[in-house]
């Protein structure tokens, strides 16, 4: 059922006995033009795309537990296009017009909030650094502010200019930067794909890859083995695990990032803001509860919660950018598996496997980029080559040299 | 208002009143209450409202699983917003506020939003304000956020200190109820080092809400063997068994004593845990269960026992389990009237029933249908033997059979199970090294929660190493009939989550639209999402959403559980490291000289270096101008104390150095500095610096500050692991060596001046030779380097001597006009020499891009078969050069990026050739000068390009040229 | 909170500890082809379960430490010196 001004009259009124399932119960069928391994944001979209974009429509998404259930659903929301390579700029900026149309492709309110993406600065090199940055994006048609402490002050007062150890000098600004309720992209994909008639199975996990003669056929799951001539791995924090299936060893280690919510207050944080002298970022949600992080916690990890040494940075840095910040009580803190690449920058692309692709790589930045993730994923699954904006996004620039590595701290990704 | 004060009894101190008020108005209370009692006892049942339909919300529980009775305590910086009114002890001068309401918490307009709860249900949000859509953020999203949040965070900075204290033990014990005490006393007595912590201000957990409770004060308090914590709450379980906990030394005071913290985070290293957290009663569904009035009977039970309050005069109790009986005794013999026991079992077991007098009326197979009244409780409507019956009453009492408290036994190990004997889930695993005892596993009888205290502090102690001879009793388990149908489907609103306002309905609509696994009905609901993280809800939702799939709530399963146990103040977590402290600062032994002559101070890598040293009328420019511009034509001092210092030794130091270094090392002469360039693994520059030979088997390093720490750490990992064979030693002697850089044609003069003894003419001390000797009979070394270009020397010298040699180097330095000239000086005279630092070596170039890949020797080093690697040495890549604005008089910015000329203006995305990473407005040359990165590198010299920096809308037309702007054939620094 | 047994100086907090990453990675400049050198680099098995990896007692006796750590548990099954002589031989 569309959802629209009359259904939601209509069934508010007889008592909403008809809204019907969002995506429907389907168990597998024996075969399929294509799976999807994996039931997160990434995964999702590419069968909506796979659907709307290339007709492709029966396909399966394959998840072992419940749709959303991994960092689609943990993370932190931010939405933001402001890098500085330009293979990332483009390629994120073009997700953040596919959000900018998301609650009309989907007919869902994912609630993308376009409040502003604020990255301050402490210094006169940092601020270079963030203006080599702000220009690359301008060169690349994006948004991008500079802006000077009193501009700052406006936009958020309670940041500490007064006692400072790192006094803010300014900012770079991307108005178009916000958040997205993160559950509602999951759910919203799972229900224009499921229209469309794609299969979204959960509770299936994928056990092994079958392939015969260096082509991918089909997996085998827990329940039971499922065929298709396309197979695509969107499975984030275990992405090693699954290519591990067919023997694919990849520049990618998992770590554990954490996330931190506090109890809902009365709105004072009204952008998405990060701390150029220490790992925090803060925006406040719908609910009022300040959402934060910062960090990874430094270490390879597949468990997906965190520790104390890097909660304290987080809380010394938050109260460190915003001192009020100290009588407001956290809620809750959990962690999420990150897919650290070896340069910071992901991967979508065909394996040495024909039929078989992978999408992973995302490290703490792939839910803004779950749109043209699911896009671009997409095309390379229908057309079996990349699409130019993914072209650069390959496994092989390990090897060439061709590394896009935005931070700029190698093969390190636990400093990343 | 009428008083609920029970005449005798309670833990209150009745010779104490206290003072307190809530919104505006003042109220007495007596020593040993909570805010809440003390509300109860004046008669102020409505406390709050709850989060989407604003409606009025009173007490249910007495601790910290309450999700109605929240208020913002303090005020202006120090007002905590959502503090649970149970949790605060009562104390003169106590300020409370309610909260989520406009104007005032009995008439609250925004309970208008109740007119549309039939539209208002769970993911309602998902399918609307989507027409028209430019419409979501300027117009819907305000709206929401308006109404978004309970309290109001303060506004300035909190003026309170948070500590952290470190501890480690043998045991732990969290909860000193009766399991928990017993589990303590025992494993003390085996022993062991134990702590125990209770987050009330009282022991004995639940039993010191007897009508005559044990005080274990006596019992427990001044043991050396056992240290008890109290309002200290067990936060969470982290890895390797750290436990985190809050203590709030503070809140109960009305004021804090000076350098007292006002809460303190414990971090416990224990070897053992017991985790004796207890029980959580639970609330019956049922419509209008949410009105004032309306609470969990444990809690009327403490509120009488403890508190000597009554939670009504008049009192219906809503039973699904026994205690319901236990309490009706307790409040009866307080003498609060009993107008009937509603139970909605079948069958009701005589020990029950034989608990309580023979004239309470006990209502079986009771079906409740709505709570009555307006705002507050008037009447319970109840359906029993085929008819409807409405009982007068003001409270209704529930009691629901109990939750095990098994959240923070989930926090570290596996997920809780269903026990169906009594209806509730229990730990999977309590079998050390984190044990449970009592009701947090699902017993709970008074005198079997102590036998397996004792079990549990019994094998806590032995696995900690302290056997003791307990013997093993076997866990007492004494099952009890609860109904594990907790809900009654009414036409109205059955809450689940009372904060969230999360109903009945929601989550049978939930499960209707395939929300259907218990994280989806959560967040589609936001069910037990509050500031009470489902303490209270939590069971109950899952209990309707069995319901509603047709299973077994154990094939439902629970949501994972997240620390902390309740919401912790951020202060807490960030201790001390706040404001100013929220990092340290390093000084050099110059410090002092430089704030004597008015420096201003930027910070590399936590020091302080001097900027520039502004004089009397001059802004940052003309100082910055004037420094540079004494160097190139007199002398000027510089503090380079900052530099990582590394001495190293052994027969193998020049081989080790020919590894790090992409150049050679080993032909280096004993008295000689060379300057070198050092690759991370994966060939990018990873620092530079000179390193100079002292002696056949002795280098002194040097690296940039910035990157001090990670190259020396890199030099740990080169020895240790990829060289173990080489016989090389090395150590950091950054703080060791102090040193000031001399720079300029008249530095020599001032250097023969202050070293006597040295003969420092070019021929007895050329360009890259190193002098050992002596300053104030401290050793001093001398390095004859130079970052500006100009003739210069580094002085080195003992940390404790920088004084000295600051106050001597100023009078030999007089006659030349010797000047101090800071970072900006300095970067000004590297940009024009062509130097390149952190801006050029930002983690991603490579020694060719920077001009440097000449100086690649033919030996192998760390990261130079990866810097070959085709991507690494592609022509495409942006290479280091300089720039002048055509335009002498324009400026240039670091951070602009090159574009080709036709792309200047236009508005489509356009393409970046490169970017400028330095500038420098040059006294010497009398223009702006930069270094920068383009496509093309050195071929480009002589070319014109466009220089943009479209964050301001500027473009300038710049000559490409050789970033060696001065000096190129380096006379000067020969000389 | 880790807890580190280091070889020299005893069990120690995670603090003092800098992370070093997969102990496998180690890259003797000599002698390797680039592929080997890149494979080392770059392409990292990142086990669910125990996982060699180096933690640097950086703010204790400077020692890269040898850790077998689970990765899922965080579990610390042993802790050695990185430079000694049977770590050389076994790798
Ligand atoms: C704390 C935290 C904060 C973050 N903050 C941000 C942020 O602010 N902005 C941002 O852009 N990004 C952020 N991220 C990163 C972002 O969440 C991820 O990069 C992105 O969600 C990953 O893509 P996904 O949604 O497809 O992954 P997931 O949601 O993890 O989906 C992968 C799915 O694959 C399933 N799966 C795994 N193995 C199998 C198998 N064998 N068979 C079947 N299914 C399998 C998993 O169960 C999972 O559901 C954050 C991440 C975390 C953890
Ligand atoms: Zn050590």
């Amino acid at each position: 059922m569309k959802y629209s001004e009359l259904s939601l009259l209509r069934e508010g009124i007889t008592g909403h006995k008809n809204w019907p399932r969002a995506w429907r119960d389907a168990q597998p069928k024996k075969r399929y033009d294509a799976i999807i391994i994996g039931g997160g944001g990434h995964g999702l979209a590419t069968a909506y795309y796979l659907a709307r974009e290339h007709s492709i429509t029966n396909v399966a998404v394959l998840e072992k537990g419940w749709i959303g259930g991994g960092n689609v659903g943990r993370n932190t929301t931010i939405i933001r296009s402001n890098y500085m390579l330009p293979a990332n700029t483009h390629f994120y900026d073009f997700s953040m017009k596919l959000w900018e149309q998301q609650e009309r492709d989907l007919n869902f309110n994912t609630m993308v909030s376009q409040r502003g993406v604020l990255n301050l600065f402490h210094s006169d090199p940092q601020r270079d650094a963030f203006a080599r940055r702000g220009n690359a994006m301008r060169l690349a048609g994006v948004d991008a502010e500079l802006l000077d402490k009193e501009q700052v002050r406006q936009l958020a007062p309670r940041l500490d200019f007064e006692n400072a150890r790192f006094p803010i000098e300014g900012g770079l600004f991307q108005p178009r930067g916000g958040t997205v309720r993160h559950d509602a992209v999951a759910w919203g994909y799972a229900r224009a794909a499921d229209s469309r008639g794609v299969d979204i199975i959960q509770n299936c996990e994928v056990i092994d890859i079958i392939h015969e003669g260096g082509k991918a056929i089909g997996v085998s799951t827990s329940k039971g083995p499922i065929h298709a001539d396309k197979i695509g791995i969107a499975v984030a924090g275990h992405t090693s695990q699954v290519a591990k299936m067919t023997g694919i060893r990849l520049p990618i280690e998992t770590h554990v990032l954490q996330a931190f919510v506090t109890e809902g207050l009365k709105p004072f944080v009204d952008t998405v803001i990060t701390f150029g002298a220490g790992h925090f970022y803060v925006s406040q949600s719908d609910k009022g509860g300040l959402v934060f992080g910062g960090d990874l916690d430094g270490y390879n990890s597949y468990a997906q919660r965190g520790g104390f040494p890097m909660m304290h940075h987080v809380m010394a840095a938050g109260v460190a950018m915003m001192p009020s910040l100290g009588r407001v009580r956290l809620l809750r803190q959990w962690g999420g598996v990150m897919d650290m690449t070896m340069d910071g920058s992901p991967i979508i692309c065909k394996t040495d496997i024909g039929g078989l692709y992978l999408n992973g790589g995302w490290c703490y930045g792939g839910f803004k980029a779950t749109p043209a993730s699911g896009f671009c994923f997409a095309h390379t699954i229908a057309k079996d080559e990349p699409h130019a904006l993914n072209a650069p996004f390959t496994i092989d620039r390990f090897r060439t040299g061709h590394l896009l590595d935005e931070k700029g701290v190698g093969p390190n990704p636990w400093i990343q | 208002m009428a008083s609920y004060r029970i005449q005798n009894g309670g833990a209150i101190d009745r010779a104490r009143p206290v003072k307190f008020r809530f919104d505006g108005k003042s109220y007495t209370g007596f020593d040993g209450d909570t805010l809440a009692s003390a509300l109860m006892a004046n008669g102020v049942s409505l406390l709050g409202r709850s989060f989407k339909y604003h409606r009025p919300r009173g007490l249910v529980t007495l601790g910290s699983a309450e999700p109605n009775a929240l208020a913002e305590i303090g005020e202006g910086a120090r007002r905590e917003a959502n503090v649970q009114m149970t949790m605060v002890e009562l104390h003169d001068g106590l300020i409370a506020q309610s909260q989520n309401r406009f104007p005032s918490l009995r008439f609250d307009l925004m309970s208008v939003n109740q007119l549309f709860s039939k539209f208002l249900v769970a993911g309602f949000y998902y399918k609307s304000f989507m027409w028209p859509s430019a419409f979501w953020e300027p117009v819907y999203e305000k709206i929401i956020r308006r109404a978004a949040g309970l309290g109001r965070a303060a506004e300035g900075p909190d003026s309170d200190h948070y500590e952290h204290r470190h501890i480690h033990c043998d045991v732990l014990v969290i909860g000193a109820g009766l399991a928990g005490i017993s589990a303590a006393q025992t494993a003390a007595a085996a022993g062991s080092r134990v702590l125990m912590l209770e987050e009330h201000a009282w022991l004995g957990g639940v039993s010191a809400y007897d009508d005559d409770p044990v005080d274990f004060t006596a019992q427990l308090d001044g043991r050396d063997d056992l240290q008890i914590l109290r309002r200290t709450t067990a936060l969470g379980i982290y890895d390797h068994n750290v436990v985190l906990a809050l203590e709030r030394s503070g809140d109960h005071l009305g004021e804090i004593a000076d350098g007292h913290p006002r809460q303190r985070l414990w971090i416990i290293r224990p070897k053992q845990i017991v985790v004796a957290a207890g029980a959580l009663e639970r609330p019956i569904t049922f419509d209008n269960n949410d009105k004032p009035g309306v609470m969990l009977s444990s809690a009327a039970r403490g509120l009488a026992n403890r508190f000597a309050v009554a939670a009504g005069k008049d009192v219906v109790i809503l039973a699904a389990d026994d205690t319901a009986y236990e309490v009706a005794a307790d409040l009866h013999a307080k003498g609060i009237k009993i107008s009937a026991i509603a139970d909605m079992r079948d069958q009701i077991p005589s020990f029950a029933r034989a608990q309580i007098p023979e004239n309470i009326r006990v209502i079986e197979a009771a079906q409740p249908i709505k709570a009555l009244g307006r705002t507050c409780v008037r009447g319970l409507r109840l359906k029993h033997a085929g008819s409807v019956e409405n009982v007068k009453c003001d409270a209704i009492l529930l009691a629901g059979g109990y939750n095990p408290n098994v959240h923070l036994l989930s926090h570290a190990g596996s997920a809780p199970v269903w026990k169906e004997e009594i209806h509730a889930f229990v730990p999977a695993d309590t079998s050390g090294p984190i044990w449970a005892a009592g009701a947090c596993r699902g017993i709970f009888d008074a005198s079997a929660c102590r036998v397996d205290g004792e079990v549990a502090g019994a094998n806590a102690a032995m696995a900690a190493g302290f056997p003791f001879g307990v013997k093993s009793l076997g866990p007492v388990l004494e099952s009890r009939a609860t109904l594990d149908r907790l809900h009654v489907s009414g036409k109205g609103k059955a809450f689940v989550d009372f904060q969230n306002d999360v109903t009945e309905f929601d989550v049978r609509l939930a499960a209707q639209e395939g929300y259907q696994s218990v994280e989806h009905l959560k967040r589609y609901t936001t069910l037990g999402m509050a500031t009470d993280q489902g303490k209270t809800s939590s069971v109950n939702g899952l209990s309707v959403l069995a319901d509603a799939l047709g299973k077994d709530i154990s094939d439902v399963g629970t949501t994972r559980f997240r620390p902390p146990y309740t919401p912790t103040a951020i202060g807490a977590f960030a201790g001390h490291a706040r404001g100013r402290d929220f990092q340290p600062i390093r000084k050099t032994a110059f410090h002092h000289c430089h704030e004597d002559l008015g420096a201003v101070f930027v910070e590399v890598g936590q020091w302080l270096r001097p900027r520039y040293y502004p004089q009397a009328g001059e802004d940052i420019f003309s100082a910055i101008k004037r420094e540079a511009k004494a160097v190139r034509t007199s002398v000027g001092v510089c503090d380079v104390s900052t530099l990582g210092k590394i001495e190293l030794f052994g027969p193998d130091a020049a081989k080790f150095l020919n590894r790090l270094y992409i150049n050679n090392w080993m032909k280096l002469a004993v008295g000689k500095a060379r300057y070198g360039v050092m690759l991370r693994e994966d060939g990018c520059l990873l620092d530079d610096g000179t390193t100079s030979r002292l002696a056949e088997d002795h280098f002194f390093m040097t690296c940039t500050t910035a990157n001090a720490a990670r190259v020396l750490a890199h030099m740990d990992y080169a020895s240790q692991i990829l060289f173990p064979e080489m016989d090389v030693g090395f150590c950091s002697a950054t703080e060791q060596w102090c040193g000031l850089a001399l720079a300029g044609p008249n530095s020599r003069k001032v250097l023969g001046g202050l070293f006597q003894d040295l003969d420092v003419s070019d021929e007895a001390f050329p360009f890259m030779g190193v002098r050992e000797t002596e300053f104030d009979g401290m050793p001093a070394r001398i390095f004859r380097i130079s970052f500006s270009g100009e003739l210069a020397y580094e002085i080195n010298t003992h940390w404790g001597c920088a004084a000295a040699l600051w106050e001597k180097l100023q009078a030999a330095g007089q006659s030349f006009g010797l000047t101090p000239y800071g970072s900006e000086a300095l970067g000004v005279l590297r940009i024009e020499k062509g130097h390149v630092a952190g801006s050029e070596i930002d983690g991603r170039t490579t020694a060719k891009d920077v001009g440097l890949g000449g100086m690649m020797a033919k030996k192998d080093c760390i990261g130079k078969a990866m810097a070959m690697r085709p991507g690494m040495v592609d022509e495409k890549r942006p290479a280091l050069i300089g720039l002048k604005p055509v335009n002498r008089a324009d400026r240039l910015r670091g951070g602009a990026h090159f574009v080709s000329p036709h792309d200047v203006g236009v508005s489509k995305p356009v393409q970046s050739l490169g970017w400028v990473s330095s500038v420098a407005d040059s006294p010497n040359l009398g223009h702006w000068i930069g270094l920068g990165f383009i496509e093309g590198g050195q071929s480009r010299i002589g070319e014109r390009a466009m220089c943009v920096y479209p964050l301001k809308d500027e473009a300038v037309e710049v000559e490409i040229c050789n970033p060696c702007f001065f000096d190129p054939d380096g006379e000067r620094l020969r000389g | 909170m880790h807890q580190i047994n280091c070889p020299w100086c005893g069990p120690r907090d995670e603090n003092e500890f800098s992370y070093q990453g997969d102990a496998n990675c180690r890259i003797a400049t000599q002698s390797k082809a680039p592929e080997e050198i890149e494979d080392l680099l770059y392409f990292r098995p990142n086990p669910k379960g125990l996982h060699k990896e180096y933690w640097h007692h950086v703010s204790g006796c400077r020692q890269y430490i040898i850790v077998e750590r689970h990765t899922l548990t965080h579990e610390i099954r042993s802790a050695r010196l990185a430079r000694s002589p049977q770590n050389q031989e076994q790798s």
